[in-house]
């Protein structure tokens, strides 16, 4: 307990204490509004598998008048919470506000992590009101990235040409913890060419949960075979979805059953960054370029 | 040695940290009991006149139940009889001791009458609804002497007289009459809803009319006694 | 007394269901009918999100108040005639039943369907006191004459297909023509029709559960489709209830706030087709109705759940709504759970009733996809439920030390941010080396439960932070010339 009393004194002091020093602090231009300092909380699956989704976001956040910081950072801690460990969770959740407390947004392309800073941290703290205030107010600057886009900036169309038929996954955790449906579909109707053709029960589970895959293998496997039929089943060339953990769930179902389905992040088309190979398919088979 | 009861009593006293006798608690409990507050009563039956008439109907025939509407109940023998002679069912009908019922003219009809609760061997019963709602076009039936309980579970034909004038909103509506025939808090022995004709889907979820109940159900809604 | 449980052998049972042809093909029918009626139903009514609210608010207010809703119910039941008796545990509770039936000198005791009387194993009670308990609801009849238990709260054959049901039927009911056609579901439903009849008629005990307990009038709600819970207690001389002591409800507005809910949550109907409220034994001039009325409400662990974290899942109403709507349900069916309820209300009941250790698979087999809370008609938070079982698993050391181990190196790094970019930089850039031909990998050291059905993506090469912080340092050393 002592050492969560330290980080929440640490935490408290406005983040221009840290930042600037004393007479700066005042010197704001009047007329041009500051750009949002946005950190990018990439996700831990995006930083090691992925990272061109990072890069994607970066260049969404940065066409929508955002200053992006990416503070050193290792895991929001999700597979501790759902795990049971609530000490390690703790720590990270403590460590994670620290690193991002001189941003004005934290943004990430994963439901599933924002649901872990935006709706599960302040629950972390609820024996301590000093830092489940501090976590309440971390929360709240918490957003998933094309969410963050759409109903933050107001971004309505994006950029980008993509001259394919795709489906899209609603990942469980944005969908059902953050309300994410229309957002991802709205910039999707803006990427020129693009079709978007929707796969029955999109919004069922892939069958990936994080550490659940690996645990109950058989289980997850049952339901990622059930959610690729209804991929193949939907005609569409390309896969897309909000959140790494799942996608990589079904690329790698659909690449073992070996059909030649493009499986791709949503940032990657919106951003119109799609010249790296899809998840699971060779460096060599680079995708389209748009 | 402590019974069962006190064991479970102190068991959730324990569990919620209270002793029982406390004035906050048990005032809560008195005034809800007392004052029964209502909650979220839908739109859909709060309707008026033939709007409501119209509703009932239309979400009764959405559970296959079928509804006949009569001027007057001096037409319901001959509805009886058509609606058997149409189905080529006997001509049989059993029933309790409801006023409305016996005072009608069956002999008009060739139907064998008999009257009394059913032990089972009876094809065709009808009884009469003490009240129905809009809401879900569901029909309330009391136990006693005037409809027996078993006449609107063992026939395989169940016919229910209600008058337009007992079609209300919903269930609020229901335990407003009840309380208002039998006092506050006090029931008869049985108060069966009955919405639409007996079914099941225990078998591959697909919907089979007729499980162990009536496998129809015949409405006559009628305007006067 | 209680049903023995393999809800330890969670992981063989499901492998066992995934490979079950017959039933996986049943399984296909809980994907989607059920999902779309109660979907269409709520659609159809706009005050149905609202109604949700109110009956999850009845509930907490009976779970805050449950002494003293169950005094009042206890003196409404006893002063309309009928007779209270309280069970701490499942042994109490079947010693209650079996001691009303043999004082009436029963023979034949029907029964509708009802949870608790199968988590206290009541119809074994009963035969073993030399009666023949028979159940009437035509789900819970077939799965009797199999031998089995049920693997759905509300639709307990729903594992078997109707050619299953049919040759269960030829076994069983000998004396009916051995040529008769029995393809279609409408034949099956007609034969039971008439071999249940001569049972209910012949019963001595009638034995039904109850959705709701009203404290106010001291009834017992119960709500079919078949009418067999009616037959069950109006035909014998003798109707028991049992029930669990949450069922409790104050008023009659607060019960219809739950029927309201209830139906359209589990099967999609705004109402089902008979919902019966019994007060007492039957009256002075009644002519039909049982002659005596009993009621037996059971603990069984529920009072210790009261005040706990788990306090939120004694608002369950038995809908199946979670069952319905979960993917890890829709892949295994119900005995895979092991024990009586399935689900994710099964997930967090069954631990609470008989121990974790015995069933600690239960909350760990879910991928917390959350779809089981969105449906919940008293909106139990079943995936955080799920969540605390695994926090009380880690707490004891009772999960499995391979996840430990893996979890405790894991979180070593993830605390220290230079280490972890340090080690994961060389270790990204080893197994992209590794990957690079196909993009994917078929198998890697420890991650079999992955790659066993499905191959791993492998890292396209350096991590995100890496390439970024290169990226900044570059732009940070270039020479300034403005100024």
């Amino acid at each position: 307990m002592k050492r969560t009393r330290l980080w929440a004194t640490v935490l408290s002091f406005p983040i221009s204490f840290y930042v600037l020093p004393p007479h700066e602090m005042t010197i704001v231009p009047a007329e041009t509004k500051p750009k949002p300092r946005v950190g990018l909380f990439a996700t831990c699956l995006v930083d090691l598998f992925r990272p061109s989704v990072g890069f994607a976001a970066v260049k969404l956040l940065e066409d929508a008048g955002c200053l992006v910081v990416v503070p050193s950072q290792t895991c929001c801690g999700q597979p501790a919470f759902n795990s049971g460990d609530r000490t390690t969770t703790r720590d990270l959740a403590l460590q994670v506000m620290e690193a991002f407390k001189d941003c004005d947004y934290i943004v990430a392309p994963s439901g599933s992590c924002t649901g872990m800073m935006a709706k599960h941290y302040p629950e972390l703290f609820l024996d301590d009101p000093d830092i489940a205030n501090l976590a309440n107010n971390f929360a709240a600057k918490c957003h998933e990235l094309v969410s963050f886009l759409t109903d933050v900036l107001g971004v309505t169309t994006v950029a980008a040409t993509f001259p394919r038929n795709v489906t899209y996954h609603d990942s469980c955790s944005g969908l059902r913890e953050l309300n994410i449906q229309s957002q991802p579909r709205k910039l999707l109707a803006s990427v020129e060419g693009l079709t978007l053709t929707e796969m029955k029960d999109s919004d069922v589970c892939c069958g990936f949960g994080g550490t659940f895959a690996v645990k109950y293998g058989d289980l997850s496997n049952a339901i990622v075979t059930e959610k690729t039929s209804q991929v193949l089943h939907s005609g569409a060339q390309v896969l897309l979805a909000g959140d790494l953990g799942c996608l990589m769930n079904m690329a790698g179902k659909l690449a073992r059953q070996g059909k030649d389905i493009e499986v791709r992040h949503v940032a990657e088309v919106l951003a119109g960054m799609t010249q790296d190979a899809p998840i699971a398919a060779a460096p060599s088979d680079k995708g389209q370029r748009s | 040695m402590s019974t069962a009861r006190d064991d479970i009593l102190s068991n959730i006293r324990r569990s919620l940290g209270v002793h029982g006798k406390e004035a906050p608690r048990l005032a809560s409990v008195q005034n809800r009991l007392a004052q029964t507050p209502a909650g979220v009563i839908p739109a859909r039956g709060q309707l008026e006149g033939e709007t409501k008439t119209a509703m009932f109907i239309e979400q009764a025939e959405m559970v296959q139940a079928s509804v006949a509407r009569l001027a007057s109940a001096a037409e319901i023998p001959a509805e009886v009889a058509r609606y058997l002679r149409e189905h080529n069912l006997p001509a049989t009908i059993r029933m309790g001791a409801d006023p409305l019922l016996t005072a009608l003219d069956w002999n008009a009809t060739s139907m064998a009458l008999s009257q009394g609760p059913s032990t089972g061997h009876d094809l065709n019963a009808i009884s009469v609804a003490s009240a129905g709602f809009a809401e879900t076009g569901s029909l309330m039936l009391t136990s006693g002497q005037d409809n027996p309980t078993t006449l609107n579970f063992l026939p395989d034909t169940h016919f229910v007289v209600l008058k337009t004038s007992d079609i209300e909103v919903g269930l609020e509506s229901m335990w407003q009459r009840l309380r208002a025939r039998f006092g506050k808090a006090l029931m008869p022995r049985t108060v069966n809803f009955i919405t639409g004709p007996s079914r099941s889907a225990d078998i591959e979820q697909s919907m089979l009319l007729g499980a162990h109940g009536p496998r129809s159900l015949h409405i006559l809604l009628i305007e006067t006694a | 007394m209680s049903h023995a449980s393999t809800s330890p052998q969670f992981k063989a049972n499901t492998r066992k269901a995934l490979g079950d042809t017959q039933l996986q093909a049943a399984l296909g029918h809980v994907r989607h009918r059920f999902i779309d009626k109660r979907a269409q139903a709520a659609a159809r009514l706009p005050e149905f999100e609202a109604l949700r609210d109110s009956a999850r608010d009845i509930k907490d207010h009976v779970l805050a108040h449950l002494d003293l809703y169950l005094e009042t119910y206890e003196a409404n039941v006893t002063a309309s005639g009928g007779k209270v008796h309280f069970a701490r545990n499942a042994q109490e509770a079947c010693d209650a039943i079996v001691g009303i039936c043999q004082a009436r000198g029963a023979k034949t005791v029907t029964k509708g369907k009802s949870m608790v009387s199968e988590e206290i194993g009541l119809n074994a009670a009963i035969e073993a006191a030399g009666m023949v308990p028979v159940e009437t609801d035509l789900g819970e009849y077939i799965i009797q004459i199999r031998g089995e238990t049920p693997s759905h709260i509300i639709a307990p054959a729903v594992h078997l297909t109707k050619e299953q049901v049919a040759a269960d039927f030829r076994h069983t009911h000998r004396h009916l023509p051995a040529q008769r056609d029995l393809t279609a579901p409408e034949s099956l439903l007609s034969e039971a029709r008439g071999i249940l009849r001569e049972k209910f008629l012949a019963a001595d005990v009638g034995i039904t559960g109850a959705n709701m307990l009203i404290a106010e009038t001291g009834s017992s709600i119960i709500v079919t489709n078949e009418g067999n819970g009616d037959l069950t207690q109006i035909l014998p001389k003798v109707h028991i209830v049992i029930a669990s002591i949450e069922k409790i409800v104050p008023t009659l507005e607060d019960a219809a706030q739950i029927l309201r809910v209830l139906a359209r949550s589990a099967t999609g109907q705004d109402m089902t087709v008979y919902t019966t409220l019994s007060t007492g034994p039957r009256r002075a001039d009644d002519p039909d109705g049982p002659e005596e009325y009993h009621v037996v409400l059971v603990d069984n662990g529920r009072s210790a759940m009261l005040g706990s974290e788990f306090e939120e899942m004694l608002r369950c109403i038995r809908c199946g709504a979670c069952m319905n709507h979960c993917p890890v349900y829709h892949a295994v069916g119900g005995h895979a759970y092991g024990w009586v309820y399935p689900g994710p209300m099964g997930a967090v009941l069954t631990p609470s009733l008989i121990g974790v250790d015995e069933a600690g698979h239960l909350p760990n087999a879910s991928t917390f996809c959350g779809r089981c809370e969105s449906v919940c008609p008293v909106r139990i938070p079943l995936p955080k439920l799920m969540r605390h079982w695994r926090e009380r698993e880690f707490e004891r050391h009772l999960s499995p030390a391979t996840i430990r181990a893996g979890l405790g190196l894991w979180a070593f790094f993830a605390k220290r941010p230079v280490l972890y970019r340090f080690s994961t930089t060389l270790g990204m850039r080893l197994l992209s080396i590794m990957g690079r031909a196909k993009g994917r990998f078929h198998w890697l050291p420890f991650t079999s439960g992955w790659t066993q059905s499905r191959d791993l993506p492998a890292p396209q090469g350096e991590t995100f932070q890496a390439q970024w912080h290169r990226a900044q340092k570059a732009a940070n050393a270039k020479p300034s010339v403005t100024s």
